[in-house]
């Protein structure tokens, strides 16, 4: 058996590095998307929601261009590291994050919006400020739906391909990650080991939804993304 | 301590002014009005959809009036000057002070009683955060609780804690929003005994919304009613409701018998004025009516006006009485005769028809049975006539 046990540990490293960035910068953007008031809300929830309808390799080639050698963020990275943004791992962690973003962002988003507002009308009249309020009536009352939007942005950065092959390129232990490893086989004609770790991250990503869904079954009043999307 | 901050808010009034205006596509409402409430209870009655929780919300700070000024005591909580102008001073909700229990108590479900009274005291130090819970669930009577959840204990107790958690705070005012309709009278009762029995201590202004009745009999010290936006009476719930100058009032104030009327002689001598009172309903028969005499007020023959008699103040007779001196003795036929609870519903054809409530006991001194065409005499005093503008 051949499994490329490097591109699984960098697969992990790089899905539990974007799926804690996203917890952290998803829950502000959550909140602003649900709570704001703002007209032109909808086109940042659309841009937000791209990635879901985009091929990768669209996002891919954009983000190689933003973040290539020539262009100014690229340069600047360059000038900072001495090393390019594209091919390499901290490249890959940005692309994943966009790429990832609407699956941890929606379930965050439509957790904070079942919560009744009456809660949060009634921890305001008792001298809350809105991050208290945040802290702690929003987010206990919407941990299924965080613990569902960082399980699905782990799995789907564990699963990607195009992007990471169009920014990261493959390079052994900087960004070859499982998929690419395994399209690799598939090309050098070794099914076996392509078969291998294929199944391994099948049962893996597998396991990972059947947390999710076994959390919702456990809280039916409480409707939120991915259930809310398939009805 | 409680009660140094209680001595700093005791006496102080809520002043309100407020007008806000709504516009959907189906329709429009406006909210225009002025009060002032001081310690203890004030009733803001009316009708769902008569804007009173709009009025508690602006009060609370979750709703921005478009104009106007709210203050308690000293401290001014909104103003805005002009409709066009944005507000002088807008104190922010979770700055005003003020408990508000909401309609249905937004008791927070993932954390206990003790946890959910325990919340508004954050600035405290623990020690005496844990004093000051543990003090006042004693004082509503839920201290046993204080490890459940909200989903766990019953209604009353949620109540309870709901008051608990927004009393302990210490606000300068209460808001409570129909916050007892879903309980029993005698639940009701010892819920309002407890929290008289805490306001007698602390005098705060307790503004209670409502649209029954009974509850501003027997919680009204001061009455608003409130109608699609306005307060169109004010004043003790006996003045209130017992002479009602507008047929909204009437309604809600239990006239089982109003009747448009017209005025056909005004008898100044006699204090006393005679009005044609029409059947309203078309099948009581077209053109039928009756003549009362009713109290005299600033009217001229002919003015269109509404009479209403509550069916507890008419007297029924079986036979034609004499030697009484109530002005309208009208005979007319049973019509029917139901019982509800202790009390007996009779309705009565005299001209209009007429709904009259007696006694168990008053029925069986009659001997009154459910026998059709039944002649009987109704005895209405003059005062028990109220006159309504139309």
């Amino acid at each position: 058996m051949s499994i490329d046990w490097q591109a699984f540990r960098l697969t992990i490293e790089l899905a539990l590095i974007v799926s804690a960035i996203l917890f952290a910068a998803g829950l502000p953007l959550a909140y602003w998307i649900t709570f704001s008031r703002w007209r032109w809300k909808f086109l940042v929830e659309a841009l937000v929601a791209l990635p879901i309808v985009l091929p990768p390799t669209v996002l891919g080639f954009y983000l190689l261009v933003a973040l290539g050698s020539r262009s100014p963020v690229g340069v600047w990275w360059q000038s900072l590291t001495g090393h390019t943004l594209a091919f390499s791992f901290t490249g890959l962690v940005i692309g994943s994050i966009l790429y990832s973003m609407p699956f941890a962002v929606q379930p965050f988003a439509a957790s904070f919006a079942s919560v009744d507002r009456k809660l949060l009308a009634a921890s305001a009249t008792l001298g809350a400020s809105p991050l208290r309020t945040f802290f702690r009536v929003v987010m206990p009352l919407s941990l299924p739906g965080l613990v569902t939007g960082v399980a699905l942005a782990f799995a789907h950065t564990m699963g990607e391909f195009g992007v990471v092959l169009m920014i990261g390129g493959n390079i052994p232990g900087a960004t070859r990650t499982v998929s690419i490893s395994i399209y690799d086989q598939v090309e050098a004609s070794n099914y076996a080991g392509a078969n291998a770790m294929a199944l391994l991250l099948l049962a893996f990503c597998f396991a990972v939804l059947a947390v999710v869904y076994g959390l919702h079954r456990r809280t039916p009043k409480q409707k939120s993304w991915p259930i809310g999307l398939t009805e | 301590m409680p009660t140094t901050a209680a001595s700093k808010s005791a006496n102080a009034v809520l002043r309100a002014a407020i007008r806000k205006r709504f516009a959907s596509a189906e329709h429009e409402f406006s909210l225009d009005v002025e009060f002032s409430a001081g310690p203890g209870f004030t009733i803001l009655f009316g009708p769902s959809g008569a804007g009173k929780t709009t009025v508690l919300d602006c009060v609370a700070g979750l709703a921005t009036p478009d104009a106007g000024r709210i203050s308690i005591g000293k401290r001014i909580l909104f103003e805005a000057k002009t409709l066009d102008e944005k507000p002088s001073v807008k104190v922010s909700v979770s700055q005003r002070k003020v408990g508000y229990v909401l309609q249905d108590l937004a008791l927070f479900p993932h954390l206990t009683a003790e946890q959910n009274t325990e919340y508004g005291l954050a600035h405290l130090p623990r020690t005496a955060r844990k004093q000051r819970v543990t003090a006042m669930l004693y004082e509503f009577r839920v201290d046993h609780l204080c490890r459940q959840l909200p989903a766990k204990i019953s209604g009353g107790e949620r109540q309870r804690v709901a008051l608990a958690r927004a009393l302990v705070t210490d606000p300068c005012l209460l808001l409570l929003d129909e916050p007892l309709s879903a309980l029993d009278a005698g639940t009701k009762a010892r819920i309002m005994d407890d929290l008289r029995g805490w306001n007698r201590v602390h005098r705060i202004p307790i503004l209670y919304v409502t649209h029954s009745r009974d509850e501003v009999m027997a919680l009204g010290e001061h009455v608003l009613v409130l109608d699609r936006g306005r307060i169109i009476a004010q004043g003790t719930p006996h003045q209130v409701l017992r002479a009602p100058v507008q047929e909204t009032v009437a309604q809600l104030a239990g006239f089982e018998n109003i009747f448009d009327a017209t005025v056909e002689s005004v008898h100044q001598d006699r204090g006393t004025m005679m009005c044609r009172a029409i059947a309203r309903a078309p099948a009581g028969g077209e053109g039928s009516s009756v003549l009362l005499e009713t109290p005299l007020i600033r009217a001229e023959p002919g003015s269109q006006l509404r009479v209403g008699i509550r069916a507890g103040d008419i007297l029924l007779a079986i036979a034609n009485p004499t030697g009484l001196s109530a002005r309208n003795i009208i005979p007319g036929r049973l019509i029917s005769l139901e019982r509800r609870d202790l009390m007996i519903s009779a309705r009565v054809d005299c001209g209009v028809e007429m709904e009259v409530h007696l006694t168990l006991a008053a029925r069986e001194a009659l001997q009154l049975e459910a026998s059709p065409e039944l002649k009987l005499w109704l005895v209405i005093k003059t005062h028990s006539c109220h006159l309504m503008q139309k």
